[in-house]
């Protein structure tokens, strides 16, 4: 279920670094928990982020949360998928359904990140 | 899982869209069960439910139900109820999970006539039967002639063999029934209507569900639309009061603020603009503040995002241009009619 090649945050963010690209999404757990998906709000291309700082929002039908930038750069791409058709969000979230594409400014920080082993424990004992 | 007022209850089984569409379309099944129970007994027990209440008790029939508002003296609410007349002298009242002692302590304060007032919350378990579908549903559960209980009327016999009081009420918006049973027998009843409705499509639905369906009915939910500080009159609730009545608590203010004519009131939003306007969001007339949204939603029937908010009394009629500040950002709302949603009969 979750990708063992994927870093995952407490606040159930992924991201897959390849190179000095991270592609972040939010976690199965995190779509199951938020319900039925009905507007994603992503940053621009360009924007800085920055980690642990609110890079957009997802918002189902019963509540809006932040979405939390796992690691710091630069935006080089968003799914724009996602603003015509946010229910993807629900059915692929490790998938069709990355959220942004960012250029890394500080790659060290991925050594804060859970790995796939420890993300599993950690929704486990949030339980 | 959330905790709601103490109690542990699911906001989704399969999903709020999938299960506010069932009901809507074919049938679901709520355990409602947090819902708290008062009883009223004795010669004087109408006497003291008309007292406490905004609508009319002493012209209700025997079986028949009506919906009510608990107020105070300066005319705000306590909760909003249902009334049942149970015989001359017994009146049931299902009210709501997080007030339920404060009532009860409210009602029994106010009880200068010959009836005794009990809380009953434990002895009841409640299962909401809702949508189109929910009679044929039951009805396979129960010897009690559905068809011939009128709405808002309700019938004591028997589901799934058990003592029941049946119900044809709801806060869908759709028909459907709410059933109060003893606890030790809700479980399995639930497992029973389930099975009965498996052949029309019945889902198990949640508060999420809960909340869309009566929000798409224009029906209000304390601590949202209606709380100590709001008035049936603000709440375009003016049809459960009866000021003809006689004597009730709240009544003095109630008539105070109908000769001025209150000074907000609720209003009925669609979107126009992207966003959902959300409980708790400012609203914006012409540029400046003027309200609050009290709740908001997308509407899965009718692929609008919805929402009621209070305005000043002379902004809040239909077609209104308003705006919700969203994250910051004012964005584009007009008023509308309500309920949003009314089911075809």
């Amino acid at each position: 279920m979750y990708p063992d090649n994927f870093r995952y945050t407490k606040e159930h963010e992924w991201v897959l670094v390849e190179g000095d690209t991270g592609t972040i999404g939010i976690t199965d757990h995190a779509q199951q928990e938020l319900g039925d998906i009905v507007y994603v709000d992503l940053p621009k291309v360009g924007v800085h982020v920055e980690l642990g700082k609110s890079l957009g929002s997802v918002e189902s039908v019963k509540a809006v949360s932040d979405i939390y930038a796992p690691l710091s750069g630069e935006v080089t791409e968003i799914n724009k998928l996602l603003a015509d058709a946010p229910e993807k969000l629900n059915q692929d979230p490790h998938g069709e359904a990355w959220l942004v594409k960012i250029h890394l400014s500080a790659p060290a920080e991925i050594q804060s990140l859970m790995s796939a082993d420890e993300y599993v424990a950690y929704i486990g004992a949030e339980k | 899982m959330v905790d709601f007022g103490g109690w542990d209850m699911p906001v989704q089984y399969t999903g709020i869209i999938d299960e506010h569409h069932a009901v809507r379309r074919a049938v679901g099944i709520f355990d409602v069960s947090h819902m708290g129970e008062i009883e009223i007994h004795g010669p004087e027990a109408a006497r003291l439910a008309d007292f406490v209440t905004t609508n009319a008790v002493h012209n209700l029939k025997t079986g028949q139900a009506r919906y009510s508002g608990l107020l105070y003296s300066h005319g705000g609410f306590v909760d909003d109820i249902l009334v049942h007349k149970v015989a001359g002298d017994h009146y049931f009242l299902c009210v709501n999970a997080s007030n339920q002692e404060k009532d009860f302590e409210h009602i029994r304060s106010l009880n200068r006539f010959d009836a005794r007032v009990d809380f009953a919350g434990g002895r009841y378990a409640q299962l909401a039967v809702q949508g189109p579908k929910a009679r044929d549903t039951v009805q396979k559960l129960t010897p009690v002639d559905l068809a011939a209980i009128r709405y808002y009327w309700f019938t004591d016999g028997e589901v799934c063999a058990a003592p029941a009081r049946i119900a044809h009420t709801g806060y869908t918006g759709e028909d459907g029934f709410e059933i109060y049973v003893a606890p030790a027998d809700a479980g399995r009843i639930w497992n029973e209507v389930l099975k009965a409705g498996a052949e029309f499509g019945i889902k198990p639905c949640g508060l999420g569900a809960r909340n869309t369906l009566r929000l798409e009915a224009g029906m209000a939910l304390y601590g949202h639309e209606i709380d100590a500080s709001t008035s049936p009159l603000e709440a375009g609730l003016d049809w459960i009061v009866k000021f003809d009545k006689g004597e009730f608590v709240g009544r003095e203010a109630l008539l105070r603020q109908k000769e001025k004519g209150p000074t907000r009131q609720l209003a009925g939003f669609e979107m126009r603009g992207r966003g959902i306007g959300r409980d708790g969001y400012e609203v914006l007339v012409n540029g400046s503040p003027a309200g609050w949204v009290t709740s908001g939603s997308p509407s899965p029937t009718l692929n609008k995002n919805i929402g009621f908010c209070y305005l000043p009394a002379e902004q809040a009629r239909p077609g209104k241009a308003i705006q919700i500040m969203i994250r910051n950002q004012p964005v584009d709302a007009v008023t509308v009619e309500t309920p949003f949603y009314k089911r075809a009969k």
